[in-house]
């Protein structure tokens, strides 16, 4: 049937490559699935290298994983659309690499287009063997995967600032995805969200009632991806600050639209009309994080990134009204590490200080 | 044989040194230029501080400033703080009701915003030097003058020319222009100072209440000529201490006062050979560029790797010349 083998590859965001690779895996058993090698500076070099020099930061990173990928051997690529000039992303990385002389198969995901019966037909012409039943069982088991990863990593965030043994929950946290490696099923991953909740919360944490207390918001790519915004959720729990994030893939994709005139409405007086991508969920979160007696709020988005910027005046306003301080942070491939530790260590140093005034 | 606190501000442009009393206040003091060599720059500022001072214990030290991780662990500082922390707190010892201080430096400028005596927002400038000290000495050197001399000169424009402030490129541009169809050279001046405020006000300062008392200062603040664009803006007046340019310093002074660990700090301790080696760490593509710090030969420090994985003890191995 097929001449050469295919090897299949996509780019990096956060810890998703596991449930992405496991469903790949499962749905291809015939192809080779290959993640992407782990992002590096040098991902970052080649793809900045290879790309329009003002387009944003996720952009550059894509490219890089796809060449790096392509290096090792991938042929066919995967991309997503997004909510914002993202959606052009696949058409102009495509030219670029065909530019460049690599021969691949390129499958476009547009978010407006994903349905199970839609993403069935891509992966009938890919080459699966499934039956449709088939396929819609393991992308039940992908997408409850998701969730499942979500939820744990939103209780990472809030409480590894806090352990009392050194690296266990960065340890459990590998463990963990080694576990979810192995699923196949429903059953297999209850039982696996079973365990694995059950030992996170018994890590022994010392936290007190009235932590420090920091929401991050902004664009989804430099918020999911730590290597472009300098590990900074890592940076902050060294600081034992709780992290609280709202944008995860499970909301994007799961919950988003079905709450997006709510979201509007919570954003109060601060918006009348979606801002575009995710700018209406910064703001609305920016409000919530400043009346649940959040302590600060960092707001990270690339450099350039238009529904970020409109939502700029707004997360001002709500800093003002609410007295409530809130750390901008623009990245692109050349933003100076030190510079956004500096940054980040006066934030932390005013929030300690403000702190301790109240009490 | 009285106490005193060290705090060295050690900026890409200057270093600055001050040994502070018990009481907070400034007993000696020392400014120069870093010239892109940090550790050479406080050995000469230690050594002009030494001759200053005679007989004073140093009883803790304190660094700020860009250069304030290599030069802690240079001279084994008891306070390690970061430029907006510091500034705010050299500045309260001397304006203790200050609510708003400007900030502009060589090549960084900053807003902060404080409270009943607590920072409570603060903002740096973000992408681009544009508007900084380094844009105006640049621009005196080509309008031929020194930058000490362009506040003067600027008060005495009645009409200052309007100058692009968005961006240094677009500045320098429209300064050029403005030169070459006439107008004049204190006008010209004038305006740039006014671009330099408003440039500052429209970006670091942009959605931030000012309120006063305000305090200006960073080396610009010596400039007379951005103080009354300052005030022209806001209209509000802006304080400039004399000692404007040591408010970092002093503030790192009275951090490590704080800290106080009992123990005596040796001035000579700078005077032992200091020698930073660097590399890239081989062992995956991301190549971290670590920094070894060696004194007299032995490793006292390293930093800038991204994982645990990296090898400092190895270095020496990998970089011959150590």
């Amino acid at each position: 049937m097929q001449r050469t083998q295919k090897v299949i590859s996509f780019p990096h965001m956060g810890s998703y490559h596991v449930p992405i690779e496991i469903f790949l895996g499962l749905i291809f058993p015939d192809h080779r699935i290959m993640t992407a090698p782990r992002i590096t500076k040098r991902t970052l070099e080649l793809g900045s290298r290879y790309s329009p020099d003002f387009v944003c930061v996720p952009f550059k990173y894509n490219l890089g994983n796809y060449i790096e990928a392509l290096e090792l051997g991938a042929n066919v690529l995967i991309q997503a659309g997004g909510g914002c000039r993202y959606g052009y992303y696949a058409e102009i990385q495509e030219l670029i690499l065909r530019d460049l002389g690599y021969e691949f198969e390129f499958i476009k995901l547009l978010s407006d287009r994903v349905s199970p019966l839609n993403l069935y037909r891509i992966c009938r012409r890919i080459g699966t063997r499934l039956s449709f039943r088939q396929f819609v069982y393991y992308l039940l088991v992908a997408v409850r995967m998701v969730k499942i990863i979500d939820e744990t990593e939103a209780y990472i965030r809030e409480n590894i600032g806090f352990e009392t043994v050194p690296r266990s929950f960065e340890d459990l946290h590998e463990e963990f995805f080694k576990a979810l490696r192995k699923v196949r099923t429903f059953k297999s991953l209850r039982a696996v969200a079973r365990e694995y909740g059950r030992r996170f919360r018994a890590l022994k944490t010392d936290k007190p009632a009235d932590c420090l207390k920091v929401g991050v918001v902004g664009e989804l790519y430099t918020l999911m991806e730590p290597f472009s915004n300098f590990f900074i959720e890592k940076e902050l729990a060294k600081n034992r600050i709780q992290v609280s994030r709202y944008i995860t893939v499970s909301f994007l994709l799961f919950e988003k639209r079905r709450v997006q005139k709510r979201v509007l409405k919570a954003a109060g007086k601060y918006l009348k009309y979606h801002i575009g991508a995710d700018g209406t969920d910064s703001v609305e979160r920016a409000k919530t994080l400043a009346e649940r007696g959040y302590d600060g709020i960092i707001h990270l988005k690339p450099f350039g990134c238009m529904p970020e910027v409109n939502a700029m005046p707004m997360l001002q306003n709500i800093s003002r009204d609410y007295g409530i301080p809130v750390l901008y942070f623009s990245f692109d491939s050349q933003t100076s590490e030190t510079g956004v530790r500096t940054r980040l260590e006066a934030f932390y140093d005013m929030l300690v200080m403000r702190k301790e005034k109240c009490v | 044989m009285k106490k005193g606190y060290l705090g060295l501000d050690i900026g890409s442009i200057s270093t600055k040194g001050v040994i502070a009393d018990a009481d907070g206040r400034i007993v000696a003091e020392e400014y120069i230029w870093t010239e892109g060599n940090p550790i050479g720059a406080v050995k000469t500022v230690l050594r002009g501080l030494k001759s200053r001072t005679g007989d004073i214990r140093i009883a803790s030290v304190g660094t700020t400033g860009s250069a304030r991780k290599l030069i802690g662990a240079m001279l084994g500082a008891d306070v390690v703080k970061n430029e907006i922390t510091a500034h705010a707190v050299g500045t309260m010892s001397v304006f203790p009701s200050v609510r708003t201080i400007f900030e502009i430096g060589g090549q960084d400028s900053k807003i902060i915003l404080i409270d009943n005596g607590i920072v409570v927002d603060y903002a740096m400038n973000t992408l681009c030097a544009a508007g900084t000290g380094s844009f105006l000495s640049s621009q005196a050197k080509r309008l031929g003058m020194d930058v000490e001399d362009f506040g003067g000169l600027a008060l005495m424009s009645k009409n200052p020319t309007k100058i692009a402030a968005r961006c240094t490129v677009f500045a320098e541009s429209d300064l050029v222009h403005k030169a070459q169809i006439g107008h004049k050279k204190e006008d010209i001046v004038a305006g740039l100072c006014m671009a330099v405020v408003s440039n500052y006000l429209n970006n670091v300062g942009k959605g931030k209440s000012i309120r006063a008392p305000i305090v200006f200062q960073g080396g610009v603040s010596k400039n007379i000529g951005v103080v009354r664009a300052f005030e022209i803006v806001t209209g509000e007046r802006i304080l400039v201490d004399p000692n404007s340019h040591l408010m970092g310093a002093l503030g790192a002074a009275l951090l490590a006062k704080n800290a106080e660990s009992g123990r005596v700090f040796d001035m000579d301790t700078a005077e032992a050979d200091f020698k930073t080696v660097g590399y890239e760490c081989p062992k995956c593509p991301n190549h971290c560029e670590i920094i070894c710090f060696y004194r007299d030969g032995e490793l006292i420090d390293a930093w800038g790797s991204r994982c645990e994985n990296a090898d400092v003890k190895a270095a020496p191995a990998l970089t011959k010349d150590a």
